[in-house]
């Protein structure tokens, strides 16, 4: 409630500095931050975690032992059901460092697959946030500034791309990439490259955050001080520049906490459809879906890669909220459809 | 108002007509490899190759070949699978669309009921410990990957818990049609109906709670309020009602998301055979003609499905006309 409160030190500090400071007292979204920031550490950490558990996430490793109580155990045992033949991954030991939450279908260590796994999913959802702030922008601006042709051919194709079932977008890119990957002009991504989902995802939400923008464009063109500008004969690159950018800016700041949420589901379900991240890589989706085959008998496989989602999201949800409360107190931003 | 209808279905028509060409783009002419032996699916033969050249005419020019496509969809509905030879895809859309609507339908009851409730019950309690519990509750409905969701109520109501009284009368996964038994549809499809609507529930539950708190500070509202209305009633019968109008048009685009392919994850993890499940069975079989099918066919939907939904507001709101 305190950041309602216009002091004269706010008006002397600037909008940024203003929303700033609203921002670090909002304590919940502040909290959000911190945990954000403690998650990707730790996922920045995986490398460390796998070679001080002395682990390799990314080859099978079926016949690995471990000392669990004082005795040798084989992370593969046999399995007791049916005739024997078959072997079921080690549990939970909830040791540290010792398959902390088990092994999975090819005896590797959960927990160092979920630390690099996280480095992966932020990786991808940053990338197409950036991926999808980048053109939105460019169009959003181009259709909202030069309006007429422009604008139309613009707007109909956002049209096109928006009415289109996100996930079913993605499949259709995807099974044409996924086996030959993909050039378009001088660049070329290979089949299985992490980029396929970087790209994949980041063109599906083009038109989410390119249609607000457009709109604020079209109303800050009509605003005085860019007619001022207008009539004083300022070109318009340096309109564009220097009076419309920076005040679609805190609209691009506060799509990003909330894309990257929605990018990290959306990886996550790409990965489980098998058209995301591709074996042996590893993100939090395809972890369940490695869990998938194994969740009656060992479902912390499955379980702990969503938890973590959920708390990421959640945690960049927030964080999303906030920084709208900070930077645009009306809520004039809306992510979606809505 | 006439004028304006038209506008949009004319609008309407358009989008079809660059979806399909978008659809067609994707899978004829993306950069990479030979359309035929996407079409025909992995490690196809020569002679079937032959036979998908032949069938969509890839050796004549690229707007003959949309012209085809078309035809093969829309008109004479022969499009057929190469990885299950001679299986005609059209009749297997089809079928699937009843699967997809009971499942939608049922979710779409249950997260219009519960986010009402608890958008208006957090909206009159607003920043109580009530209202806070509400929003986290939703936030974290927002935040859960659906499929994951499914996942660990399959591991409750299937594995863990299905033995204790609580869970035992959870069928094993898939769907029963309705005319074989109305009480088997129902009792598998209530695990899915859950799963699905919590996402809902949570975006709906916010959204109404924003459009309320917003609506209380209209001027209508205050002077109902100096008329001296109760303020449930000003809450019940003034606010909730024109908050109602964009909730109405949310509903409308996500109804026909969903519909078109958008609960393919939620089919997928309960094994129901609806359009989404028949999309990524193709996915996995790399059958392009199936996916060619129920992406056009989905994305039609939705685009009708948005049309629809700005007529009736045409209809409904005098304002919109003009625009």
């Amino acid at each position: 409630m305190t950041a309602l409160v216009e002091t004269r030190s706010d008006i002397s500090r600037g909008p940024w500095a203003t929303a700033f400071r609203r921002l670090r007292h909002d304590k919940v979204a502040m909290a959000a931050l911190i945990f954000f920031c403690l998650i990707l550490v730790s996922c920045l950490s995986a490398p460390l975690y796998a070679k001080w558990a002395g682990v390799n996430p990314f080859t099978s490793t079926l016949d690995a032992t471990i000392m669990l109580d004082g005795k040798q155990t084989a992370v593969m045992e046999q399995s007791t059901e049916g005739l024997g033949l078959g072997y079921n991954p080690i549990g939970p030991t909830w040791q540290l460092g010792n398959y902390f939450l088990g092994a999975d279908n090819q005896g590797r260590d959960v927990m160092a697959r979920l630390l690099y796994g996280g480095w992966t999913s932020i990786i991808i959802a940053s990338g197409a946030t950036i991926l999808t702030l980048l053109f939105a922008t460019v169009l959003g601006l181009a259709a909202g500034f030069f309006g007429g042709v422009t604008d139309m051919i613009l707007s109909r194709i956002l049209d096109i791309l928006w009415a289109f079932p996100v996930y079913l977008l993605a499949i259709s890119l995807s099974i044409v990439m996924i086996a030959h990957g993909i050039d378009i002009g001088p660049f070329t991504i290979e089949s299985g490259s992490l980029w396929l989902p970087v790209f994949i995802i980041g063109v599906i939400y083009i038109p989410y955050v390119a249609r607000p923008i457009r709109g604020q464009v079209l109303s800050l063109r009509e605003s005085e001080f860019v007619l001022a500008a207008i009539s004083l004969g300022v070109p318009s690159h340096r309109i564009l520049f220097r009076d419309i950018l920076p005040n679609v800016t805190t609209t691009l700041i506060v799509f990003v906490p909330l894309m990257m949420a929605l990018n990290m589901l959306t990886e996550s379900a790409l990965s489980f459809l098998s058209i995301g991240v591709q074996p042996p890589d590893a993100s939090w989706g395809t972890i369940i879906q490695d869990g998938q085959g194994l969740l009656y008998s060992r479902p912390w496989v499955a379980l702990a890669p969503g938890i973590a989602i959920v708390i990421t999201v959640l945690a960049l949800n927030v964080l999303g909220d906030g920084l709208r409360d900070a930077l645009d107190p009306r809520s004039k931003i809306k992510l979606g459809r809505g | 108002m006439f004028l304006a209808i038209i506008q949009r279905l004319w609008q309407m028509l358009f989008v079809m007509f660059g979806i399909s060409v978008l659809v067609f783009l994707i899978f004829f002419a993306t950069p990479g490899a030979d359309p035929a032996s996407r079409i025909a699916g992995r490690g196809a033969s020569a002679e079937i190759l032959e036979a998908v050249r032949k069938s969509f005419g890839l050796d004549q020019p690229i707007y003959v070949q949309y012209f085809t496509m078309m035809k093969k969809i829309f008109i004479t509905g022969d499009l057929t699978s190469f990885v299950n030879r001679g299986w005609k895809v059209v009749p297997a859309v089809l079928d699937t669309i009843p699967v997809t609507i009971s499942l939608v339908m049922g979710a779409a009851i249950l997260w219009v009921v519960f986010s009402m409730i608890i958008g208006t019950v957090a909206a009159a309690t607003k920043d109580s410990w009530l209202d806070r519990s509400l929003m986290i509750l939703g936030l974290i409905g927002i935040s859960m990957p659906v499929f994951w969701l499914g996942e660990v109520m399959n591991l409750v109501t299937q594995s863990r818990f299905h033995d204790t009284w609580m869970f035992s009368w959870v069928p094993p996964l898939g769907y029963k049609n309705f005319i074989d038994g109305p009480k088997a549809w129902f009792l598998t499809l209530v695990i899915p109906w859950i799963t699905l609507a919590i996402l809902y529930i949570g975006l709906y539950g916010r959204v109404l709670r924003a459009n309320l708190i917003e609506a209380m500070q209209e001027d209508y509202v205050r002077t109902a309020r100096a008329k001296g209305l109760s303020e449930t009633r000003i809450l019940l019968r003034h606010a909730l009602r024109t908050s109602l109008i964009s909730f109405v048009t949310l509903f409308g685009l996500d109804f026909g998301a969903l519909v078109g392919g958008s609960a393919l994850l939620t089919e997928v993890v309960f094994n129901l055979h609806g359009i989404g499940k028949l999309t990524y069975d193709a996915l996995l079989n790399l059958d392009l003609p199936i996916i060619m099918t129920t992406v056009i066919f989905a994305s039609f939907f939705v685009v009708m499905a948005n049309a629809v939904v700005d007529v009736l507001y045409i209809i409904l709101d005098p304002r919109v006309r003009k625009a």
